[in-house]
């Protein structure tokens, strides 16, 4: 066990290099960036210098007239000895920026996680007993549903229905106009009310793929044979299903839930993105579409580490929670 | 594949009696692809999906060619604009005019206000004594040295368009008979009449006497003045014409600019508006020498003492966020064009788009894959290392910096699509790869394996005839959903307008338009319609994948 899991540790930090190097390349190499934006605005102005000069300048500014191997080393180097360098489109430390941004993104994904495996787990075992029922059917459909549900279209109805239509929300922000007049109460109250939609948007989005797959696993369990050995003893169904049946779904559901763990400190792009919350992950969709190499490299760089750790978390849990299971 | 316990199913013949019990001919064998087609038409989700599926199809693809409109098609409507036309402002405190060369500035003007507001007849400043005399009711002069320097009034002498400025004397002298006339309530010529409606209507095609009779009415009015040994004539309102009838100047206190410096204002129209102006009318209607009806409003704005004339007009406009009708059934998007051809072609792309995505990514994915399970050994492990890494590459974070990146460098539309495609494609083939690779080791350790082997069959033949074949059932499955997804994905990247762009419409890129909150708040037929389909379609793909899953594979319930 040990031995695996530091050679797993091992091929993660291999496959950590390559990825950072991927994403650092790429990011050096796109045309039209911040420097270049940065140096048509800065040679526009009276009496400035050409757009080569300035071009040349920021580039030494910035270590970016360094070629991309030696500047992938070098930010290496800053980045495992803890100097994340500043962002260069807000004006911070990234570090700063990110632990700004981080807890929003982390209560929205907690609170979205917690709903989604509340409602999702029973339905799935709900359709799973109820194999080819009326509501078997219609919680497949609705999962299916779930899963095919654009989250533009999904979040911009709830705004037509909730904000504009029956006014209870804001359509935008984490904050209402007037907050800075309310009391440390309302305050809370006001964050609260902004982060229902975006909530209900993540919950809604995320409940059909544990839907279905709690129900998947919950029938591979009905059908094995140690069920009906339960149910030949004669054991009340209650007991066959929640003592037999579902502490053996709880295996691959355990898995899968504590690998998605992680995931919760990565943000939500596009849900962010669209109420325009604060959070990890509208910072960096603004950080990527204006090509701020510092914040962009962090943030995807810590997201390819929650990704290997993620996967790394799955294995082992599936070791730990499933005796059967042995890790060669 | 197909498992004896769910592939023989007893379907009892309906004239079973013609055969003895042990007849064989009473058991109908059906072949595995049609027992497949059985299990999946049995499942009401995948008929459901697969209808929803073939009406998108239709939609998108025999739609466009049914729809009487291009996908990037215009349609205009007439619209009345109003648009400024002039300004009329009111002089209500008196200007001071300096004669040429002569110095008059602001404090000489401000001792000369004084001096005339205490009825004194002169005033001294810096040593230069003036003198006040009122030739007219409204019209001061200073006179220094023998000769006039300036002169205050609340009347402004301007010119028409494209003459030159007159003279100071001839200023003098107009505004002297004009202030004189107007004290004395002359109405020497006809000024156009206010009708019952509040409207002040004007038609230059008339017959109007000639301008020359004209002056000669004004003259034989009184209405005459001399300035620089010319004689001049002048109307009521302010025209100063010469003997040939021609107006030199105008003279009022009311000043017309027009809002474009190259549109001349008629003399008859000037009338106009001043008379409309003074009998506090709000319309002018006005015939040009044309036969053109134009309809000027004046409005008063207390603010800037400007009477806005506006002149309402009827233009072609694009017929933006048109409401559904008969003619465009889901009304006109903001750039006026029809919606629900837009609909169309934008399913088409949608469609296209995932289709050729799906195909690049099981392309790779299957060669890749299949190297990989096949051979084994290292080619397997640096194969799987590389998926790992595209694994760990956060694909969302990657296409939006492409896009972006696409975006600064303004690319063609159409190469954008393709690039689009390409980076989609590319990031999505190594979980095709992993799958079949799974397939394929647990295939190669099976007996009909061996069978190839020991028979001689070579190498390229047996992956190809013999195992991608196996694979099939679970590529088809998980293509079909991945399918669905790639639209999602595209569609989010059109969204966020880092995707298709215009004038190619998507799904994704026409609901885009919610970014304008106004939009989205307005006009639903918009976004609605789009996402319905999107939705549709997407839910389409997962329905058939699901019932191909269950088809293909029996155990797995469904």
């Amino acid at each position: 066990m040990r031995t695996y899991i530091a050679k797993r540790i091992g091929i993660s930090v291999i496959i950590l290099f390559c990825v950072t190097f991927i994403i650092y390349g790429l990011m050096r190499s796109l045309p039209a960036s911040y420097v270049e934006t940065m140096a048509m605005q800065l040679s526009q102005a009276p009496g400035a210098k050409p757009y080569e000069e300035w071009l040349a300048q920021l580039n030494a500014q910035y270590g970016l007239d360094l070629p991309v191997p030696i500047g992938y080393v070098t930010w290496l180097g800053d980045f495992l000895t803890g100097n994340f360098g500043d962002s260069w489109k807000f004006n911070v430390p990234v570090i700063t920026e990110f632990t700004n941004t981080i807890g929003i993104s982390f209560v929205m994904g907690g609170l979205a996680f917690v709903f989604s495996t509340i409602i999702a787990v029973p339905l799935g075992i709900l359709a799973a007993t109820h194999q080819y029922s009326k509501s078997d059917y219609i919680i497949s459909a609705v999962a299916l549903a779930g899963i095919s549900l654009p989250t533009f279209f999904f979040a911009t109805l709830l705004k037509l229905v909730f904000s504009v239509g029956l006014g209870w929300f804001d359509l935008y922000g984490l904050m209402g106009r007037d907050y800075a007049q309310l009391d440390a109460f309302g305050q809370a109250l006001d964050i609260v009310n902004h982060m229902v939609m975006p909530v209900v948007t993540l919950t809604v989005i995320q409940i059909g793929s544990l839907m279905r797959y709690t129900r998947t696993n919950m029938l591979e369990v009905l059908n094995a044979d140690y069920i009906r050995t339960a149910r030949t003893k004669g054991l009340p169904e209650h007991k066959v299903i929640y003592k037999h049946a579902f502490r053996n779904t709880l295996i691959p559901l355990v898995t899968v839930i504590g690998g998605s763990l992680p995931g919760l400190f990565s943000g939500a792009l596009i849900t962010e993105t669209l109420f325009m919350i604060p959070g990890t992950g509208y910072t960096s969709y603004q950080a990527m579409t204006a090509g701020d190499i510092p914040y962009t490299m962090f943030f995807l760089t810590f997201i390819a580490i929650i990704t290997l750790l993620s996967n790394l978390l799955t294995d082992i849990l599936y070791a730990v929670v499933d005796p059967r299971v042995r890790i060669s | 594949m197909s498992d004896s316990k769910n592939g023989t199913p007893a379907e009892k013949n309906d004239d079973q009696q013609q055969y003895s019990l042990n007849d064989d001919r009473r058991v109908k064998v059906l072949s595995p692809g049609a027992l497949i087609a059985k299990r999946f038409f049995r499942n009401r989700l995948a008929v459901v999906g697969l209808v929803i599926l073939v009406a998108m199809f239709l939609f998108s693809f025999v739609g466009g060619l049914v729809s009487p409109y291009g996908q990037d098609q215009t349609f205009s409507t007439l619209t009345k604009l109003n648009t400024q036309y002039a300004g009329i402002t009111e002089t209500t405190t008196r200007r001071y005019t300096a004669a040429e060369g002569a110095d008059f500035g602001a404090l000489v003007q401000a001792k000369a206000n004084s001096a005339i507001s205490e009825g004194a007849t002169s005033f001294e400043r810096d040593g230069v004594v003036y003198t006040i005399e009122q030739p007219a009711p409204d019209l001061y002069t200073f006179t220094s040295g023998g000769s006039v320097v300036a002169y205050a009034s609340s009347y402004v002498v301007s010119v028409p368009a494209g003459m030159t400025a007159p003279s100071f004397d001839f200023q003098i002298a107009a505004i002297t008979a004009i202030s004189n006339a107007a004290a004395a309530g002359d109405t020497a010529a006809d000024a156009p009449e206010v009708d019952e409606s509040g409207a002040v209507v004007v038609d230059s095609t008339e017959e109007t006497e000639d301008a020359a009779a004209e002056a000669a009415e004004a003259e034989a009015a009184g209405n005459t003045f001399e300035a620089d040994g010319v004689s001049y004539t002048f109307d009521e309102a302010g025209n100063v014409m010469d003997a040939s009838g021609e107006t030199v100047a105008m003279v009022s206190p009311f000043v017309i600019s027009a809002s474009d410096g190259n549109t001349v204002i008629p003399d008859d129209l000037r009338e106009a508006l001043l008379t409309a102006v003074d009998a506090d009318a709000s319309e002018v209607v006005y015939t040009d020498a044309d036969g053109a009806e134009h309809t000027y409003s004046i409005s008063y704005d207390a603010y800037s003492k400007v009477y806005n004339v506006t002149e309402t007009t009827e233009n072609l406009v694009y017929d933006r966020y048109a409401s559904p009708s008969l003619e465009h059934w889901l009304g006109t998007d903001g750039n006026g064009m029809d919606m629900l051809t837009r609909l169309m072609y934008g399913g088409r792309v949608s469609l296209i788009i995932g289709f050729i995505v799906v195909f690049i990514a099981a392309g790779l994915g299957v060669i890749m894959g299949g190297i990989s399970g096949y051979f084994g050994g290292w080619v397997d492990n640096l194969i799987m290392r590389i998926v790992d890494i595209f694994y760990c590459l956060p694909s969302m974070p990657i296409i939006i910096i492409l896009g972006s990146a696409m975006d600064a460098m303004r690319l063609d539309p159409w190469i954008r699509m393709i690039y689009l495609m390409l980076i989609l494609g590319f990031l999505s083939w190594p979980s095709i790869a992993r799958l079949v690779r799974g397939q394929i080791l647990s295939l190669r350790e099976q007996e009909f394996m061996l069978a190839t082997e020991a028979t001689g069959i070579s190498v390229p033949h047996r992956i190809i005839r013999h195992l991608i074949p196996n694979v099939m059932p679970q590529l088809i499955v998980s293509c079909t959903m991945s399918l669905g997804s790639t639209i999602i994905t595209e569609a989010t990247l059109s969204f966020l307008g880092l995707g298709v762009k215009f004038p190619f419409a998507s799904w994704g890129n026409i609901i885009s338009d919610v970014n304008n909150a106004f939009v989205m708040t307005n006009y639903w037929f918009i976004w609605i319609p789009a996402g319905i389909c999107l939705l549709l379609a997407v839910l389409g793909f997962n329905f058939v994948g699901d019932g191909l899953r269950d088809a293909f594979d029996p155990k797995m319930n469904r």
